[in-house]
């Protein structure tokens, strides 16, 4: 996907780096055993192959570490199916990252576990797609996923790994958000997130579906408040709300290349996890150190600072809060990634948020757009439809 | 009657690191980190599960002999507040 034309007419003075890249996240490979269908790997699945080697990882984890970086998250796809996952772990951790393992826990067993804690692996996030078994299984559309799921927590506890645990909310699971939390408080997790879905990637495609309605979400934080003022000790809870029911954008990445460096699996080097789908052209670990990315690169120099903000951002008295939103989702939903955050209701496109929000809890499930190559939706075709 | 001093020890949740980019010590936990200040490393570098927070003080005295007079105060502030952020407990 490129757009050089765009890039060469917007080239401006670019706004120098002035930090680090303090979170990298390594996507290992797009290739998973489940099929969420709000997955935020790329709905083109094609971008599933070519994975960069060990030693390309490792030159990688040693340029982003010399720079600064500290933690590193192994992500993917389902990271467990690289098998050279293990030494990676423990080369990140020889240089002094933290190191945190992002799975579905499916594929994981208690000699894996025992070995990345040798490794030095400091912390296992484990994603859940509910409480209840029957829509576990149906939503990452694998039998038998959610008792493999409670087997891998029980192991995490007890080679002592902090554990965080990701519960994805849509409106298929928010309505049993209590047991959630009370499995939660069960399995001994330290961290839970309630994470409402981000509207990217497959998540973007089955929208309607997954959206859950304002009421939905002010119950369900009706609930989480009523259980946290009932509690003694146990998980710390995090509810994520969609932003698409705010009236102000949030500070996507904490500012486009201030702080986040995403790798895909075939090396492509990005300021955030879903900006592949924007018209710019993303640089390659391949071809040039993570320095030399970070610093130089042009689409990495585009959105930092404030040069390139549009009216109202320009001189909006928030810009330094939210840096004008989500760049993905002012692409997305206006087709113009140099558009203010159509969640923000300065801009002129903020009524785009209310027709679609007007539209939650009306869509059956049944329709659901599974992740799988069967699916596979070129990433141009989503270009043309939303410019 | 005295009471006994306690012993503090880092959560295991909590890893104290220098970082050279930050020129000074971090905390790093699942997916942050939290930068500290000068006196509130030099506290948590003597956390080690063996002192005792008089150790500490003492130690911290003994390192910095011209600190203000309220330094084990400080000490014991901090110590105060890094239990309530659960960055170290006690048995």
């Amino acid at each position: 996907m490129t757009n050089q034309a765009s890039q060469a007419t917007e080239a401006s003075q670019p706004t120098k780096a002035t930090t680090p890249p303090l979170w990298l996240l390594a996507e290992l490979t797009y290739q998973c055993p489940l099929h969420c269908p709000y997955c935020s790997n790329p709905v083109n699945m094609e971008e599933t192959f070519n994975e960069l080697s060990t030693s390309q990882w490792k030159k990688v984890f040693r340029e982003a570490r010399e720079m600064g970086a500290v933690q590193l998250g192994f992500s993917g796809g389902e990271p467990l199916l690289r098998k050279d996952l293990e030494e990676l772990v423990a080369y990140a951790r020889e240089l002094g990252f933290y190191t945190n393992l992002i799975t579905s826990g499916i594929g994981m067993t208690e000699k894996r576990i025992a070995k990345l804690k040798d490794a030095g692996l400091d912390h296992i996030q484990l994603s859940f797609q509910s409480a209840n078994a029957d829509v576990n299984d149906l939503i990452g559309n694998k039998r038998h996923s959610f008792k493999q799921k409670l087997n891998i927590a029980k192991l995490v506890k007890a080679y002592n790994y902090p554990m965080v645990l990701n519960f994805c909310i849509t409106a298929q699971n928010i309505r049993e958000i209590e047991e959630v939390m009370t499995l939660s408080t069960e399995l001994k997790a330290d961290f839970v997130e309630l994470a409402t879905v981000q509207y990217y990637g497959w998540a973007y495609e089955n929208r309607e579906h997954l959206l859950p309605t304002q009421s939905q979400l002010v119950e369900a934080e009706q609930a989480i408040n009523r259980y946290r003022d009932q509690q003694s000790g146990g998980p710390k809870f995090m509810f994520v709300t969609p932003d698409y029911y705010e009236n102000r954008p949030k500070a996507c990445m904490n500012g486009w290349g201030t702080t986040f460096l995403t790798v895909t699996p075939d090396g492509s080097a990005l300021p955030c996890h879903s900006a592949k789908i924007l018209p710019l052209t993303f640089p390659n670990v391949k071809d040039s150190s993570v320095q030399n990315i970070w610093e130089h690169d042009f689409s990495f120099n585009h959105f930092r600072g404030d040069d390139w903000m549009p009216s109202p951002c320009k001189t909006c008295d928030e810009k330094d809060k939210d840096f004008g939103g989500c760049r993905c989702q002012a692409f997305l939903l206006t087709g113009d990634m140099h558009k203010t955050d159509p969640v923000c209701d300065k801009s002129p496109d903020h009524h785009l948020m209310k027709t679609i929000t007007d539209k939650a809890g009306q869509q059956a499930s049944s329709t659901l757009k599974f992740r799988t190559v069967k699916n596979n939706i070129p990433v141009k075709m989503i270009q043309d439809l939303t410019v | 009657m005295i009471s006994t001093p306690k012993t503090p020890l880092m959560n295991p949740l909590f890893r104290l690191q220098y970082e050279k980019v930050q020129d000074g010590y971090v905390l790093l936990f699942p997916e942050g980190m939290i930068k500290l200040n000068p006196s509130a490393s030099e506290i948590l570098t003597l956390v080690d599960g063996v002192r005792t927070t008089d150790d500490i003080a003492v130690a911290l005295r003994k390192a910095f002999p011209d600190a203000p007079e309220d330094l084990e105060d400080d000490v014991t502030t901090f110590l105060q507040h890094a239990e309530e952020k659960k960055w170290v407990v006690y048995d």
